[in-house]
C-alpha cells in the first residue's frame, strides 16, 4: 500500500509537517484561524537530538499493535490497509499510545485518541504532511511494511 | 560606538495578525535573524543580519512575512547613493576589501534587452514545432579544413574530438566548495538527463560524480586542485579556466572553514587549509604557454578530449580569442562581466570587464575575418537569462551558452549575493551539512530539466518563427537581429542594423 | 535609392531547366518557352538563362559576360584584365532591341585565357585565380559587373520577364546540352540588371525559387573563404557555396546536396553505420551551410546539373524524363510545354537532389 515514509537525509527539522497536519485536521480552511493561539495536536512529529531530525508518523502496520489492544474496538484496520480511529467509540483509555511503538499516537483535549488517517477521512486525499515538505523529506509512496 | 552603526539593508515585515508562532522562520534561518520571545510570546527580529534570501518567507506557512527595503534613508544624493555611503562606513570600521557574490548589479547596459528577434512573414513560411522536426542539437569542437578521402573516394569521417549537446545550453563552471555537494548533483543529475554538460569548476570531481563523466566538463584552474589523469578522463571535455567574468584578472579564494573533509579530498589538499588560486597560471604568463598546457592536457588524454579556455570578456578580447583559436584550443568560452561569482572583491566584480554581447560580437567576427572561426566552436556565459538571450547569443555566433546563475535560481537561489558568507539558506553556497541538506537533489534536478525544458520548447517556438528549424542556420545570422535604442558605434560592434532599416 | 546589395532582396519565383544526358545540344527555344505559362510567378523584375556547351568554338576559354554603366568601367575593366589575360576575343553580346526591355547596360562578353607567367606568380589554380578576378571587378571596379564567367557556358539576365529576355539575347540563336531559366518576383524594386537570376561563378549556375531563412549564417561562413556577397540575395550565396564545396572541397552534388538540405538527426540516427558516419561528419563540420527555410533550386555545372529543394519542401518543384532528356520546371504545365510526353514525372522530396550526369566525353 501507499505509505507516508521520511528520508531522513532530507528532513530539515523545520516542523511545517507539523502545522500543516493540524491545519489539515483542523477542518478549517484558514490556517491562521486553525491554529493561531491555539496548542497543536499533530499527528506527526519531528523527532531531534542534535542534527539528526526525523518526522515521525503512523506506518500503518500489516499487523497493528494499536488494533488488537483497543478496548472498545475504536481502532480499525480497513480494507485498504489505513488504520483509522473512531473517536465516538474511543474510551480514552490511551492503551494504544503505550502500544504503539513508533509513538505515532496523540491525544487532544478531548482526551479521546488522534493518529494519522493519510488525510483519507478528513477528504484531502493526499498526505497535508507531504504536500507541504520544503525539501520532499516526506513522501507518499508505494512501500511493503 | 554609535559611529559603527551600519543602517541595515533589509526590513523585517511581520504580520502579527497571522503569525501562528510556529517559529520555522526561526529555524531556517541560517544567520540568525528571527527569535522567539516566549514572555511575550512574540516574535522579535535582529534586521542587521537580513540578507534578503527569502528562505523565511518562502516558508512561511500563513505568509506572515515579507522583507522589504529598509525605508529608513541616509541622506543620499545622485553623486552619494545609499550603497556608496555605507560601503565606507563599512570599510572605516573595518579596513577591509569589500566582498560580494554572484553578477555585477550596476546598471549597465544589458545589450540582449535592446536586441529584438525577425520574425517569418508572407515570403517564407514559419515553421511550428508542433508538427515539423526542430533541431536544437550542437557539436563543439574543432572543423577540419581539409576534406579526406580514402582510396576508393570515400569520406574519411573522422573528427576531432565534440561534445554534443541536445540544446545549446551547458551548465557553467561552479566549484564544489563554492557550492554544496546536493547542487553539484543536482547539475550532474540534470545535464545527463537534458543530454547537455555541467562544469566541474576548479574544485576537482567528487567521486560520487565520476559515473555522469559523459556529461561533465573538468576544470584546470591556476590553482590545479583535483587535477590528476583519471580527473582528465573523467570528462567529455578539458577546460582550462583563465578568467572569470565576474573577477577578471584575480584568483580565487575558498576559505578553509568550507574545506571540510570531502572537500579537502575532492580538492587533494589539507583539510581546513584555504585554497588558493593564483590570479595567473603561473606556467602560462603568454600565449605560447598557453598552447604548451593545450597540448600537455591532449597529450595526457590521448587527443580523446576536446579542451576548452575560458576567458574573461576583456577590452582587447577578439585578439586574444584569436591567439587561443590558434593555439591548438577546441572550443573558447567567454564571460561577460556580469558573470556570477561565490565570492569577489565588489570594487572589481562592478567594474571590470565588459559585456558579453559585445565581446561575442567582437570575437566572432574577428575569428570570421581571419578565416579560423572553423578552428574553434564558442561558448558565452556572463548572464544569459532566458532562452531569448540564448537565440540572441546563436545569432551573434554563439555555438553555445553557459548559464550558471540561471540553474542556481531554479536551485532555489534568490540571489541574495552573500554567498561569500558560507551561510546559504537554500543549501546551495554552503558546506554546513544542516544547510546542505536543505536542497535535496532529486528536486533540484527535475527544477533544472523543468527549467532547460521550458527553454528548449522557447527555442524551437523562436526559432520556428524565423522559419529556421535547425540551430546551426541561426548560428551568426545576425540578419535575424535587430538593435533598439543603440547608437551606430554600438550597432557596428554587434554587427546588426537598427530597428526600422 | 539604393541599389541591389545594399538591402537584403527576397523574393518569389518561377524556374526551369532541361539537359540532354547525350550531350546533344538544342536551342533555347524550349526553355524560353517554358516559361510562359509561368507568367505569374514573376513580376518582370527579372529573367535570365544559363546554357551549357554554346560557346564550342571557344571552350577553352573564360567566358566573361559584364554589364557595364558606363565606358570607364569598360576601361578599367579591360586594362584589369590585359595584366591578367590573354584577350582571344571581346565583343559586344547580340541584343534585339524591343519594347519589353529597356534601359540596358553595356552588355559585353570576353573570352580570355590566362596568362601563364601571372598564374606562375600568383601561385593559383586558373580556376581560382579567375574566381578572384571576377571578386575583384565585381567588388572594386565601381560600374562594372560579370555576370558569367565559365567555359563554354554563359548567362543570360536582364530585368524584364524571362520570355522577353529569351528574346532580347536572341537566345534562340544558341544551342546547348543544358539550360536553366528563372523569372524573379523579387518583393522589393531594385530594377538592376546583376540582381536577376541565374547566377553565376565559374561554370557553376543558380536559379533559385525561395527565401533562405539561414540566409546570414551561410553568408557569413562563406565569406571568410574570399567569397564576397555583394547583392545580399540566396541565390549569390548559394552558387558561392556551390562553387566553395564542388570545386574548393571537391564533393560531389550528392553530398553538397547532404550538406545544404542534411536530413534531419532523427532520420541519420537511423540509418546504417556507414551512412550515418558520413552524415553526421558532413553536418558537423559543414553545418554553417545548412540551408533553411523554403527554397528549390537548379545547380548548373560543366556537365550535369542538380534539382534540390529544402527538406521540408516548403516550394514546388516537379521533374520529368523523356528518353536522354530530363526536365525540371516549378510547374508540371512548364515540363508539358517543353515535352509533352513524358516517359515518366514526379515530384522529388524535400531534401532528395535530383542529379543529372551528361555522359562522359559528350560534352
Amino acid at each position: 500500500m501507499k505509505r507516508v515514509t521520511v528520508h531522513e537525509e532530507w528532513c530539515l527539522g523545520c516542523h511545517l509537517c507539523e502545522y500543516n497536519c493540524a491545519f489539515a485536521n483542523s477542518g478549517l480552511s484558514d490556517m491562521v484561524k486553525a491554529l493561531k493561539n491555539t496548542a497543536i495536536h499533530p499527528m506527526v512529529h519531528v523527532e531531534e537530538d542534535g542534527a539528526i531530525h526525523y518526522a515521525v508518523s503512523c506506518r500503518h502496520c500489516e499487523d497493528p499493535l494499536c488494533t488488537k489492544g483497543c478496548i472498545s474496538g475504536a481502532l480499525t484496520k480497513g480494507a485498504d490497509g489505513v488504520v483509522t480511529i473512531d473517536r465516538n467509540r474511543c474510551v480514552g483509555c490511551l492503551t494504544c499510545m503505550l502500544l504503539c511503538p513508533y509513538g505515532c499516537i496523540v491525544t487532544d483535549e478531548n482526551e479521546t485518541v488522534l493518529k494519522c488517517e493519510l488525510c483519507v477521512t478528513n477528504g484531502r486525499g493526499t498526505p497535508a504532511c507531504v504536500e507541504g515538505c520544503p525539501n520532499r523529506a516526506i513522501v507518499y509512496e508505494e512501500v511493503q511494511a | 560606538m554609535p559611529i559603527n552603526y551600519i543602517l541595515p539593508e533589509f526590513e523585517v515585515e511581520r504580520s502579527d495578525y497571522r503569525c501562528i508562532r510556529c517559529r520555522v522562520c526561526e529555524r531556517q534561518c541560517a544567520n540568525g535573524v528571527h527569535r522567539y520571545d516566549p514572555d511575550g510570546d512574540v516574535m522579535l527580529s535582529d534586521e542587521s543580519r537580513c540578507v534578503d534570501c527569502q528562505r523565511c518567507v518562502c516558508l512561511c506557512p500563513t505568509r506572515a512575512l515579507k522583507i522589504k527595503h529598509n525605508d529608513g534613508a541616509l541622506r543620499e544624493n545622485a553623486n552619494w547613493k545609499q550603497n556608496t555611503i555605507l560601503e565606507i562606513y563599512k570599510q572605516a570600521n573595518t579596513g577591509g576589501v569589500l566582498l560580494s557574490s554572484m553578477g555585477n548589479p550596476e546598471p549597465f547596459p544589458v545589450y540582449w534587452d535592446k536586441i529584438l528577434v525577425n520574425a517569418s512573414q508572407v515570403t517564407n513560411p514559419s515553421i511550428d514545432p508542433l508538427r515539423e522536426p526542430m533541431e536544437t542539437r550542437v557539436f563543439l569542437g574543432k572543423k577540419p579544413h581539409d576534406i579526406r578521402r580514402d582510396s576508393a573516394g570515400n569520406l574519411v569521417t573522422e573528427l576531432p574530438p565534440q561534445i554534443e549537446l541536445e540544446l545549446p545550453v551547458m551548465f557553467s563552471a561552479m566549484s564544489y566548495g563554492s557550492i554544496s555537494y546536493n547542487a553539484h548533483k543536482s547539475l550532474a543529475t540534470a545535464a545527463e538527463q537534458l543530454g547537455i554538460c555541467y562544469n566541474t569548476g576548479e574544485g576537482g570531481l567528487h567521486e560520487d560524480f565520476y559515473p555522469y563523466g559523459k556529461n561533465t566538463i573538468v576544470q584546470v584552474a591556476s590553482g590545479r586542485f583535483g587535477v590528476y589523469k583519471d580527473y582528465l578522463e573523467a570528462g567529455a571535455a578539458i577546460e582550462i579556466k583563465m578568467g572569470q567574468g565576474a573577477k577578471p584578472g584575480i584568483g580565487g579564494h575558498l576559505p578553509g572553514t568550507k574545506v571540510g573533509a570531502d572537500v579537502s579530498k575532492t580538492r587533494m589538499i589539507p583539510q581546513g587549509s584555504d585554497a588558493i588560486s593564483p590570479a595567473p597560471h603561473h606556467d602560462i604568463y603568454s600565449i605560447e604557454d598557453l598552447r604548451q598546457l593545450v597540448f600537455s592536457l591532449k597529450e595526457a588524454t590521448e587527443y580523446k578530449k576536446p579542451v576548452i579556455v575560458k576567458v574573461a570578456a576583456v577590452h582587447n578580447i577578439a585578439a586574444i580569442a584569436s591567439g587561443i583559436a590558434r593555439s591548438g584550443a577546441d572550443i573558447i568560452a567567454i564571460d561577460g562581466f556580469r558573470g556570477g561569482t561565490g565570492a569577489a572583491p565588489t570594487r572589481i566584480r562592478d567594474n571590470v570587464g565588459i559585456p558579453i554581447e559585445l565581446a561575442l560580437a567582437a570575437v566572432d567576427k574577428r575569428l570570421r575575418d581571419e578565416g579560423i572561426r572553423q578552428n574553434v566552436s564558442l561558448v558565452v556565459g556572463g548572464s544569459v537569462r532566458s532562452a531569448s538571450d540564448v537565440i540572441k547569443a546563436v545569432a551573434l555566433g554563439a555555438d553555445a551558452c553557459y548559464i550558471a546563475s540561471a540553474a542556481l535560481l531554479a536551485l532555489g537561489c534568490h540571489l541574495c549575493r552573500t554567498c561569500q558568507s558560507g551561510k546559504c539558506n537554500w543549501g546551495i553556497a554552503t558546506q554546513d551539512p544542516e544547510l546542505v541538506r536543505r536542497l535535496n537533489p532529486e528536486v533540484g534536478k527535475e527544477r533544472l530539466v523543468n527549467l532547460l525544458t521550458a527553454w528548449k520548447h522557447e527555442i524551437k517556438e523562436m526559432m520556428g518563427l524565423m522559419g529556421i528549424n535547425s540551430i546551426e542556420a541561426l548560428r551568426g545570422n545576425r540578419l535575424m537581429l535587430r538593435g533598439v535604442g543603440l547608437n551606430e558605434k554600438e550597432l557596428e560592434i554587434l554587427g546588426i542594423s537598427h530597428a526600422g532599416e | 535609392m539604393t541599389r541591389e546589395g545594399q538591402f537584403r532582396n527576397p523574393s518569389g519565383c518561377a524556374i526551369a531547366a532541361a539537359i540532354s544526358r547525350d550531350g546533344r545540344r538544342f536551342s533555347a527555344d524550349r526553355i524560353i518557352k517554358s516559361m510562359i505559362p509561368m507568367h505569374d510567378r514573376s513580376n518582370g523584375l527579372g529573367g535570365g538563362f544559363a546554357g551549357y556547351g554554346i560557346y564550342p568554338k571557344y571552350r577553352d576559354f573564360y567566358a566573361f559576360h559584364l554589364f557595364y554603366d558606363h565606358r570607364q568601367a569598360r576601361r578599367e575593366v579591360e586594362e584589369y584584365l590585359k595584366e591578367r589575360y590573354e584577350i582571344v576575343l571581346s565583343e559586344e553580346i547580340p541584343t534585339r532591341k524591343i519594347p519589353e526591355i529597356t534601359d540596358e547596360p553595356i552588355i559585353w562578353r570576353y573570352f580570355l585565357a590566362p596568362l601563364r607567367s601571372v598564374l606562375r606568380s600568383a601561385q593559383l589554380d586558373e580556376k581560382e585565380f579567375t574566381a578572384r578576378a571576377v571578386m575583384h571587378i565585381n567588388t572594386v571596379i565601381d560600374g562594372a559587373y560579370v555576370f558569367s564567367s565559365g567555359k563554354n557556358m554563359g548567362a543570360f539576365k536582364a530585368v524584364g520577364f524571362p520570355e522577353d529576355v529569351g528574346r532580347f539575347y536572341q537566345l534562340e540563336t544558341y544551342e546547348g546540352y543544358a539550360w536553366t531559366s528563372h523569372g524573379r518576383y523579387p518583393t522589393n524594386t531594385p530594377g538592376w540588371w546583376g540582381g536577376s537570376h541565374p547566377f553565376a561563378l565559374l561554370d557553376y549556375t543558380v536559379v533559385h525559387n525561395g527565401e533562405i531563412s539561414s540566409y546570414d549564417a551561410n553568408r557569413r561562413f562563406i565569406e571568410m573563404f574570399g567569397y564576397k556577397c555583394t547583392l545580399q540575395t540566396d541565390t549569390e550565396v548559394m552558387a558561392y557555396i556551390a562553387d566553395f564545396l564542388m570545386r574548393r572541397k571537391g564533393m560531389t552534388p550528392e553530398e553538397m546536396a547532404e550538406i545544404i538540405a542534411a536530413p534531419f538527426w532523427s532520420t541519420i540516427d537511423r540509418k546504417r553505420d556507414e551512412d550515418k558516419a558520413r552524415l553526421t561528419y558532413l553536418r558537423t563540420v559543414f553545418s554553417s551551410l545548412l540551408m533553411t527555410g523554403p527554397f528549390s533550386i537548379v545547380v548548373g555545372y560543366t556537365g550535369g546539373l542538380m534539382a534540390l529543394n529544402d527538406r521540408l519542401k516548403l516550394r514546388s518543384m516537379v521533374a520529368a524524363e523523356r528518353d536522354d532528356m530530363v526536365y525540371i520546371a516549378s510547374e508540371e504545365t512548364a515540363v508539358r510545354i517543353m515535352e509533352p510526353q513524358v516517359d515518366r514525372i514526379w515530384s522529388p522530396s524535400g531534401g532528395e537532389p535530383v542529379i543529372v550526369r551528361v555522359k562522359d566525353g559528350a560534352y
